[in-house]
């Protein structure tokens, strides 16, 4: 029987290297950063051997530059990190208030929203933040770095675009220029530790006069994986981003889910409930951007 | 008869003597017991809700290494007899059937087998590895489907008791009372409510799951260690279910975290101790949060009728009751006592009430803080608010109006002894979060919760150290701050300090029987067990002072924890402290101990009135409590952090179970939400501070006024919701919980008429 093993790889090459002959050799691997899906689902729903490589000790997966343009954010940096830097939340509010959302304050300490968004669960709450604030996954393997838009990172439930000599080293984020922010939400029946129902996030761009020129939604929980939805950002450009503009792109966020009914939720909710916490969390991204 | 007065001890707010232990972990809890040579047993369960059980097949299991025994219906004695003790009742022959099926499984998660293997992980992996060939049945899921005619049986040999001559029937029991002339008294009401109600299943939800750990000893007598709210009764069950005598079990209880009912009923010891018996080892089998949702608990899913009728003033001049409980696979749902306090609080001359003990194929019922009451009582109160809005009247009047008093015939049978629901009433009336005028878009509801408490059978044995200092054993595990009330009580009647005595909670073999720890009994009966015992104490003591003094034990007083002469014995002498007692009884007689042994009357009925305010998101459905009064008749408080901790917990529980928990399943019975990520209890953020009024009608029964607290908490916050809801959206959604799905469909339905 095939025992649990445990590889701690201190820089890309050599982690790129143990996945490769692991994949060479038909051994199944995991990436390891905070823990907090992977130590669960071990206990739980998969408890086959494999080897966990951990990428919290690779120079790359640590970096955090917020003064740059692209902001960059390794993927082993746990979100208690980034939940606590000033700049960052100032930069990206609604990022960060997805961030926060997950876990206890001492899970936070080893949570990353690398590992939230590898992980690829449908409900995963910053993968739509990231979405809406323009993520790109920085992806290292065996053929070299490559770069995917995190909403063509995500291919189905709990899948991706990673290879099996692959891992994503971290999201570089454009930096937010002049009357830009974002804002998310999601809905849980309780405040805290829980999964999210629906989830929306919304970053927007506005003019001197308030008029939106850009933006991005993202949904979450409420297909198999996060959205981006186009047609909700169109319903807001052009706008001053009122009741009216927000309704309808609500209205287009419902027609772009395609939720089940579940123990956490019936289809007409999640459809209803999504519009909401577009809207809302659109409200909240303008009224961000016209502080700035 | 008990009345207020000043006190040393009780009414003061110690810290509980276990309390460090176990918030720095180093308290023993159920699982904790290891033993050289363990091994660890783990249960094989049905993956059908009902299915016919052809055949079980070991063979493979038993052939991995590390494996040593496989059990399963065929290992355990058929046709055990007698009716189970304590709280929950039932059969044992039921019992022993619930916790290792037999011909048949009866729910998704009952158990078929089990096997001990060397580490759990491995007896894990055997389970895969024993065969279980079943013919699917289709099952009955609930509770109106099974009560129609021609509905699939649970067991084809379940007939309703009294009626077995009607054929077999899902429904095993009806309850009627009856008293007046309800058709008269609706005909004379100037106005009528009538409701629908339904309440879901509900865990009891204890942090701990169960555990055990059991061994036997060279003569065959088993050791069991394991987290209980009642060893005896755990001794006399498991001896029942393995057709032994309680003479070759002995039970220990660890620490136990939580019950709340669901603690009372055994499910792993008597497997434990037939592995231990196969195998020769000593056995551990700890139960995951999944197995606890899939076989234990939980309690009924109800469905409640309420009619009540009124004159313009508030009199009621009728009510009638009709409830079905879902029991589960066997006989048993908490209908009696739901049937019992649905119309508790008031002063009623025409009613009627019908209960229903329902079989479907879910888990076996099973007792959970003031059991049936919260469903039942969910209804009535819902109907009373809905009768005060249709005639104009403050709810708490109209309570007020029909209120029960002492001297009341109470609706199940007795003459009221002095009970405080119109204190409650009245306290509530002037509270100041009542008086307050609720916040623009918030909605406001109240009601009344009532339990019975238990007295039941209890012993005490007070021992006096050597120095002076005291050591209570009685045998009622402590899951609220049970040691902390017997100290109280025993410093305040000898005149101690709380800090010299020390109550421990003594094993089968060594203290005297006691019942579960259950019907809020404890503080009250086990409480009086420690006050006769510590009077044994203080009569020989003046005994012992009266032989030094050479005076008759009649002309000694004890008085502060002190003999002394009585006024106007003519002696000379120093007043004998406990402590100088103690110091010297080694020449004045021996050990001093002092026990009792009883089987308490007078529990004292205990009531409460809840309030709450609440904000409802009417675009996602989602209902947040912002503020709750929780007011309750507590007789008298020996330790009053412990009351309101009892005040807050059952608030928190019951407003859970309004919101968001019950049991998700799909068509085949299987439950989908086993776990506490998707049964969803209350986390602290979602809760505002409970506030909480001590109101104390001391119990006459009690030489302190004891009553119980533990239960009454639980009932009322769910009309409360209800209520509140209702009142914050202007239309009322009769069924539990309120989750956000439900109340933002009720919205949307209400929208649309």
């Amino acid at each position: 029987m095939e025992a649990y093993a445990y590889a701690r790889p201190t820089t890309l090459d050599e982690a790129v290297s143990l996945l490769a002959a692991h994949a060479k050799e038909g051994r199944r691997t995991q990436l390891l950063a905070g823990g907090t899906d992977v130590l669960v689902q071990m206990r739980s729903v998969d408890r086959e051997p494999r080897t966990l490589v951990d990428v919290k000790h690779i120079a790359d997966t640590n970096r955090l530059d917020i003064s740059s343009d692209p902001v960059f954010i390794g993927s082993a940096i746990p979100s208690a990190i980034l939940n606590e830097n000033e700049e960052l939340k100032s930069l990206f509010p609604g990022l960060i208030e997805a961030a926060d959302l997950i876990g206890s304050t001492q899970i936070q300490g080893r949570a990353t929203i690398g590992g939230n968004l590898c992980n690829s669960s449908p409900a995963g709450d910053t993968i739509p933040a990231i979405i809406a604030a323009s993520g790109v996954c920085v992806i290292a393997g065996s053929g070299g770095t490559r770069r995917v838009a995190c909403e063509d990172f995500l291919t189905g439930v709990g899948t991706n675009v990673l290879e099996a000599d692959e891992l994503l080293v971290g999201l570089e984020f454009p930096r937010p220029q002049g009357r830009t922010a974002d804002g998310y939400l999601r809905f849980i029946p309780r405040t805290e530790m829980d999964i999210a129902v629906a989830g929306a996030g919304v970053a927007l761009t506005l003019d001197d006069d308030g008029t939106c020129t850009a933006a991005r939604v993202a949904i979450g929980a409420v297909a198999p994986t996060a959205l981006l939805v186009p047609a909700a950002a169109d319903a807001l450009i052009g706008t001053k981003v009122d009741d009216e503009a927000l309704s309808a792109a609500g209205a287009a966020c419902t027609a772009a889910s395609s939720p089940i009914t579940d123990k956490r939720g019936t289809i007409e909710y999640r459809n209803k409930v999504v519009a909401v916490l577009c809207r809302r969390a659109g409200a909240n991204a303008r009224d961000r951007a016209l502080a700035r | 008869m008990a009345e207020a007065r000043d006190y040393r001890a009780i009414g003061t707010r110690p810290v509980r003597p276990d309390g460090v232990d176990k918030v720095t972990g180093r308290a023993n809890f159920g699982a904790d017991m290891n033993l050289p040579n363990m091994i660890h047993g783990k249960v094989l369960r049905s993956p059908h809700a009902h299915a016919r059980i052809k055949s079980i097949d070991g063979s493979r299991a038993l052939e991995m290494p590390g494996v040593y025994a496989v059990i399963s219906g065929a290992d355990f004695p058929s046709g055990a007899e007698g009716e189970i003790s304590g709280e929950g009742g039932g059969t044992v022959s039921d019992l022993a059937m619930n916790i290792m099926a037999r011909d048949k499984a009866l729910y998704h998660g009952h158990a078929v087998a089990a096997v001990a293997a060397k580490t759990a992980f491995l007896a894990e992996t055997a389970l895969e590895l024993i065969d279980v060939e079943y013919e699917v049945l289709p099952p009955v899921l609930d509770v109106d489907v099974a009560m129609e005619p021609g509905a699939t049986l649970v067991d084809e040999n379940q007939h309703t008791r009294g009626n077995e001559s009607a054929g077999p029937s899902n429904i095993a029991a009806i309850t009627k009372f009856e008293r007046g002339d309800p058709e008269a008294g609706f005909a004379e009401a100037d106005v009528v409510v009538e409701g629908d109600y339904r309440v879901p299943t509900a865990h009891q939800g204890y942090i701990e799951p169960h555990a055990c750990t059991a061994t036997l000893d060279e003569q065959g007598r088993a050791t069991v260690w394991c987290c209980t709210q009642g060893h005896f009764d755990v001794r006399s069950m498991t001896a029942g279910v393995l057709g032994k005598s309680v003479g070759e079990i002995k039970v220990i209880p660890s620490e136990i975290g939580g019950g709340f009912g669901g603690k009372t009923v055994i499910y792993l010891e008597p497997l434990a101790v037939k592995l231990s018996e196969l195998t020769g080892r000593p056995v551990k089998m700890v139960m995951s949060r999944e197995e606890v949702f899939r076989a234990t608990g939980p309690t009924s899913a109800s469905h409640c009728k309420i009619k009540v009728g009124a004159k313009r003033d508030g009199t009621i001049t009728a009510a009638t009751a009709w409830m079905a409980y879902e029991a589960g696979a066997y006989p048993g749902a908490p209908v009696g006592p739901g049937c019992m306090s649905v119309f508790a609080p008031y002063d009623l001359e025409n009613f009627r009430i019908e209960g229903f003990d329902v079989l479907v194929n879910k888990p076996k019922a099973a007792a959970y803080r003031a059991p049936g009451a919260p469903q039942s009582m969910h209804a009535m109160e819902s109907a009373m608010d809905e009768l005060a809005r249709r005639i104009g009247m403050d709810p708490i009047d109209l309570r007020l109006k029909n209120c029960a008093d002492e001297g009341t015939q109470a609706p199940y049978g007795p003459v009221y002894p002095p009970i405080g629901i119109r204190k409650c009433l009245e306290a509530a009336k002037v509270h100041p979060n009542y008086t307050t005028p609720k916040a623009e878009g918030t909605g406001r509801g109240i009601a009344a919760g009532f339990w019975f408490n238990i007295g039941m059978q209890s012993s005490a044995e007070v021992r006096l150290s050597e120095d002076g200092t005291v050591t209570v054993m009685e045998g009622s595990p402590d899951i609220g701050g049970s040691r902390a009330s017997m100290c109280l009580m025993a410093a305040e009647t000898l005149g101690v300090p709380y800090d010299v005595v020390r109550a421990h909670i003594g094993d089968t073999e060594s203290t005297g029987f006691c019942n579960v720890t259950g019907g809020s009994r404890t503080t009250f009966a086990t409480g009086l067990a420690v006050v006769q015992a510590c009077e044994d104490i203080i009569a020989e003591c003046k005994k012992r002072a009266a032989a030094t003094w050479d005076i008759d034990a009649d002309q000694v007083d004890w008085t502060e924890g002190e003999a002394i002469p009585k006024p106007g014995v003519n002696i000379d002498v120093q007043p004998l402290s406990l402590a100088d007692i103690a110091g010297s009884m080694g020449r004045t007689g021996g050990p001093i101990l002092g026990r009792a042994s009883l089987n308490a009357q007078g529990a004292g009925a205990g009531f409460s009135v809840n309030f709450a305010d609440v904000n409802v998101d009417q675009e996602t459905g989602k209902v947040d409590i912002l503020s709750f009064t929780a007011i309750q008749d507590a007789g008298t408080a020996i330790h009053p952090s412990y009351v309101e901790g009892q005040m807050q917990g059952g608030a928190v529980q019951g407003l859970g179970w309004a919101l968001n928990e019950e049991y998700i399943y799909d068509d085949n019975g299987v439950m989908e939400n086993a776990g506490f990520l998707d049964y969803r209890v209350p986390v602290a953020s979602d809760m505002p501070m409970i506030d909480t009024q001590i109101i104390e009608v001391p119990n006459p029964s009690h030489p302190y006024g004891v009553r119980g607290v533990g239960e009454t908490p639980i009932v009322a916050p769910l009309a409360v919701t209800s209520n509140a809801v209702s009142d914050a959206l202007g239309f009322r959604i009769s069924d539990l919980p309120l989750s956000p799905p439900r109340v933002l469909a009720a919205i949307d339905a209400h929208e649309e008429d």
